[in-house]
């Protein structure tokens, strides 16, 4: 195949060492590729739902993670097939864009493979089952938006949000506490959100977690919390109305990046640099004292004698702060970071109403608290729970629903879940199908199947009899004319998600289909798969 | 077709009931691993490193055995890691959360094998921790207003917690210490004041609190060995040779002659940051970093005692204890606060000498002398000392006390039992097995015990529905007996603890359904 012949009659090689890789072509390098998706998207598939499961992955070096979200699980598989990189891809992308939904989207792609393998069974070439999904997706992102709702909400009015928050933790293991959890959540975003511009910034929301207590211990704090202590054991651990300086250059003699040296040859010399030494040291002090500073904090440390002589003069410090910490408390105190003792002026200085301190348990840790901060616009959720596993779970999940949060505040429409708007658009699609002549037609049927495939999958794992709930919605959406009929996954007895209070944002929803549907279509175009024999 | 491979070359993954089995088997192999340690008549362990040295450690604490194990399984390293935080959190019940969780899967996998949904049983688990939760909430006792009452809980629950360790048979005595270190805290949880000293020799009843603070230093020679009316410097700086801090300087000289200047002018430096120290009307000066012999010797000459090297966390505690402050720059004697303390002088203990400060301003801190055969008698007491602290600095912080010898757990069991009644559907069953796991533990403490735990168990039910029963098991006698007459008492923050972390854990471990083990990274051959 990979043997062509010039006009000579000389054979050339095209591929080199040809023997040695392994190679698919046509018909069964999209079934492999097929295959490979519909594997990842079947480990994904029990996860899916508030009554789906965890998965527990140990990373190569032992650390146990146990995970409902999607984005982290297939990051931390370890996966080697290439179709199935593309997925992992796939759901960070969702990740990055939205932040939830990351398990939905690969369920999608992996139905959407499943209905395109029959079609190609059929003889149906891969580029028109292609081109069906394109039509089909445009079809059911517009449906979409036929059936979103926009609902208004207000820096008083934070319920609708909440709710949406809820339902997105609901699949989570802190489902015990997610009214609790969306409060904070929503409570965060709003902080931190620009409402004129729309616009929401999630670096200034600080989550930190700390082992110990209990989930229910989680809390909002209107500033920033920094794990470090005072630099000295001795210095307050309370401080009011407080002037912080910031700094980024340490408390030690200056290094000059020029290479230098200081030759010493004489007595006097000696002598008046140990002079110069220690005025240099009382200079520093003395530039933040003047100032007006109350609370130094450095990214850099402390030399001990300018660690006594700031605890000397009453001035507490702490040493060692990250860089972006840094940054953070800049944000919130309203200071600015100065990165030389000569360019500190007042009006540089950040201003905190509190700066404390706080041990926790039985071991020394201590953490900072820095509160009432002039700019109240960063805030830490700070996360407690019985297991490390545990706190980086809820982590994750927070993070799942700041994003929700904040879509909402990007663009308040919303969809309703449980299903529900799979469901619609599954009907709108099928509808729609009949009115294309060509073989399209039967890609976007299937299009219609694999949307189906989202609500079955949630009433398999909520333990209902899946096709069966399924086609009862189904004729009840199209009987009523209510798109809001999903599954009932909680066994409240009703199926109007609207009355559940089941609600997903416009964008996730639309964002989900359009990668998926893009994905799906990637892979369908591959024909030849060329890969390196073992080595 | 066949599904191609989709994980790396040594990566495994287990699904469904067989990822299910997998955690279960793991979860509950470390609970039983440290079930025998549990109650007053558990068993120790040995444990030997791998490392160099082999060092053995013998120990009835839950979190250090588990915390020494190499365990593959990830569902055991989550209880791992529960023990852990119970460790840090609460310092005591240790084991017992690592049972409970382990019971609690153990019946879990029994509602599994019996086709119900592990939701399900997670739902029924949480409200039966719930009601749990509230039955111990309505029988707590709290003293905090009595302060005698108060002060014989906080003896009561160091008993207890006590008997179960190393120290049980000197167990007053002990218990005596704990809460008199923890009583002179006044209400702080910071145990850096408690200092531990360990010194082999003697018996552990020669063990004994000291009111003041010591110190394990030798005094230099030639300086005085007792002082009266202390003024301490507590400082952290070089008193080797103080070098120039500026960046690149360095000596250059050309002639020998010079050299000797420098020395000279070296010495002199060193001779007036000692004259500064002395200007501060000090008698004693402790510094964390090395003294040489030049400044030892001018410290000697001017009657000062000098003491070096005290490590950091002596500094700090020293400086808490006699109120000074830590100092590196002196300069400004007038300002610089002192510490004070009535006496510093040195004593024996064993074969060693000590310095010993008494009178210090602070009357929070305390020494606590440990006395022992051997070294690992020591670290086992020192680890029992540690827990019995723990619980009893955390009391005094929650003063809300519960009674003990399997009591909460009766409490408990029958207030879920009550709620599995009440509930229709499924979950009751998930909630019946909650009340079995939580009966689980006072039958461990009962086998462990050698009592006939099945018969012991049944008349602890018997008597438990009557109205404020205070039965439990009595260990030492092998009956059931009153809690309350026997003075035995657990703190409610502990209870509370073991109660929601271990819930918690098995509910995460009951939420998998799928295992996937990354290929190990491959570490070089040393070879």
């Amino acid at each position: 195949m990979a043997l062509a012949f010039d006009e000579f009659g000389r054979p050339f090689i095209i591929l080199k060492e040809q023997e040695q890789k392994s190679r698919l072509r046509g018909l069964d390098a999209q079934k492999a590729n097929i295959a490979a998706g519909k594997a990842v998207a079947r480990i994904l598939r029990t996860s899916l739902g508030p009554k789906g499961m965890d998965k527990m992955l140990q990373s190569p070096d032992g650390d146990v993670t146990i995970t409902n979200d999607g984005a982290t699980i297939l990051e931390q598989m370890d996966v080697d097939n290439q179709i199935a990189k593309l997925m992992v891809e796939l759901s960070r992308s969702q990740d990055y864009e939205i932040g939830d939904g990351t398990t939905g989207v690969v369920v999608l792609a992996g139905a959407l493979l499943e209905q395109a393998e029959k079609l190609l069974e059929r003889g149906i070439h891969p580029i028109r089952i292609a081109e069906g999904y394109e039509l089909a997706s445009r079809i059911a992102v517009e449906n979409l938006e036929g059936i979103a709702q926009k609902f208004e909400f207000g820096p008083s009015n934070i319920e609708p949000l909440v709710q949406t928050c809820m339902t997105t933790l609901s699949s989570k293991i802190v489902n015990r506490c997610k009214r609790d959890m969306a409060e904070i959540a929503v409570k965060a975003v709003l902080a931190v959100a620009d409402l004129e511009r729309k616009d929401v910034n999630l670096d200034l929301i600080k989550v930190e977690g700390k082992v110990g207590g209990k989930l229910e211990d989680t809390e909002l704090v209107y500033g920033i919390i920094v794990d470090k202590d005072m630099s000295h054991p001795q210095m307050p651990k309370r401080i009011e109305d407080v002037n912080i300086a910031i700094l980024t250059c340490p408390f030690e003699p200056p290094k000059p990046k020029t290479k230098h040296k200081v030759d010493i040859d004489t007595v006097e010399k000696f002598q008046t640099l140990r002079l110069q030494e220690q005025k240099y040291f009382d200079d520093m002090v003395q530039k933040c004292k003047d100032v007006g500073a109350t609370l130094v904090i450095c990214q850099w440390g402390f030399d001990d004698e300018a660690n006594h002589l700031l605890m000397h003069r009453n001035l507490p410090a702490v040493r060692w702060v990250g860089g972006v910490e840094l940054e953070l408390i800049a944000i919130a105190t309203g200071g600015r970071i100065v990165p030389r003792f000569q360019e500190l002026t007042p009006d540089k200085l950040g201003k905190a109403g509190l700066v404390r301190e706080k041990s926790f348990g039985t071991t020394k840790d201590r953490m900072l608290y820095i509160e009432h901060c002039a700019n109240s616009r960063a805030v830490t959720i700070f996360i407690r729970g019985g297991n490390k596993m545990m706190i980086e779970e809820t982590k994750r999940s927070i993070h799942d629903a700041l994003c929700v949060a904040r879509n909402l505040i990007l663009n308040n429409s919303i969809v309703y879940g449980g299903g529900s708007a799979e469901i619609a658009c599954s009907i709108a699609v099928e509808a729609a199908a009949d009115r294309y002549p060509g073989v399209e037609q039967y890609a976007i049927r299937g299009f219609a199947d694999a949307l189906d495939s989202i609500p079955m999958a949630l009433a398999e794992n909520s333990g209902l009899q899946p096709i069966e709930t399924l086609s009862a919605v189904k004729s009840e959406q199209i009987k009523e004319n209510n798109p809001f009929c999903g599954i009932d996954c909680n066994d409240v007895g009703t199926n109007n998600m609207r009355e559940q209070n089941v609600f997903e944002t416009l964008i996730g929803k639309q964002q989900q289909i359009l990668l998926a549907t893009q994905v799906v279509k990637m892979i369908l175009k591959i024909d030849d798969v060329i890969s390196p024999a073992e080595y | 077709m066949a599904v191609e491979k989709i994980l790396k070359d040594d990566a495994s993954e287990e699904k469904g009931e067989r990822a299910r089995m997998a955690s279960f088997i793991g979860a509950m192999a470390i609970a039983d691993l440290v079930k025998t340690t549990l109650g007053p008549k558990g068993m120790d362990k040995i444990l030997q490193s791998t490392g160099r040295g082999q060092l053995v450690t013998v120990t009835n604490d839950g979190a250090t055995i588990l915390k020494s194990l190499h365990i593959d399984n990830p569902a055991a390293k989550v209880l791992v890691d529960i023990s852990k935080v119970q460790d840090d959190e609460v310092g005591d019940g240790t084991t017992s959360v690592v049972v409970l969780a382990g019971e609690l899967l153990r019946e879990a996998e029994k509602l599994v094998n019996s086709k119900i949904h592990p939701m399900t049983i997670i739902s029924g688990y949480r409200m039966a921790a719930d009601a749990a939760r509230n039955a111990l909430l309505q029988k707590v006792v709290d003293n905090k207003e009595d302060a005698e009452k108060f002060r014989s809980d906080l003896m009561k629950i160091a008993m207890t917690t006590l008997s179960s360790k190393i120290l049980s048979q000197d167990k007053e005595h002990f218990a005596q210490l704990a809460v008199d270190a923890v009583m002179r805290l006044k209400g702080s949880t910071n145990l850096e004041a408690i200092q531990i000293i360990k010194k082999p020799g003697g018996s552990l009843k020669d063990s004994f609190l000291d009111e003041g603070f010591i110190l394990d230093k030798k005094i230099g020679i030639g300086q005085p060995k007792r002082i009266e009316n202390a003024k301490i410097l507590v400082a952290n700086t070089a008193m080797d040779t103080d070098k120039v801090k500026i960046y690149g300087a360095r000596v250059r000289v050309d002639s020998m002659s010079k050299v000797a200047e420098i020395e000279a002018a070296e010495k002199q430096k060193m001779r007036e940051k000692v004259q500064k120290i002395i200007g501060h009307g000090i008698n004693c000066f402790i510094n964390r970093q090395l003294i040489y012999n030049f400044p030892e010797e001018l410290f000697a000459d001017a009657g000062i005692l000098a003491i070096e090297h005290a490590d950091f966390d002596g500094i700090e505690r020293l400086a808490l204890v006699t109120g000074g402050e830590i100092a590196s720059t002196f300069d400004n004697p007038e300002s610089v606060k002192l510490g004070h303390c009535k006496l510093i002088e040195e004593i024996m203990i064993g074969e060693d000498k000590l310095i010993h400060f008494s009178g210090c301003e602070m009357g929070q801190a305390c020494t606590i002398v440990l006395r022992g055969a051997s070294q690992h008698v020591l670290d086992e007491a020192d680890r029992s000392l540690h827990d019995a602290l723990c619980v009893l600095s955390q009391t005094v912080n929650d003063s809300r006390v519960l009674l003990g010898g399997g009591w909460p757990e009766m409490i408990m069991a029958k207030e879920v039992d009550e709620l599995a009644r009440k509930t229709p559907g499924k979950k009751s069953l998930a909630i019946e097995a909650f009340s079995k796991s939580l009966l689980a533990i006072p039958t461990i403490i009962a086998d462990n015990a050698g009592l006939d735990s099945a018969e012991l168990v049944a008349q602890l039910r018997a008597e438990h529905h009557r109205e404020g029963c205070n039965a439990g098991i009595d260990v030492i006698t092998g009956s059931v007996g009153d809690m309350a007459a026997l003075g035995i008492s657990e703190s409610f923050k502990v209870k509370q603890a073991v109660l929601l972390s271990a819930t918690e854990a098995a509910e995460m471990i009951l939420r998998v359904d799928e295992i996937i083990t990354c290929a190990p990274r491959r570490r070089e051959d040393r070879m």
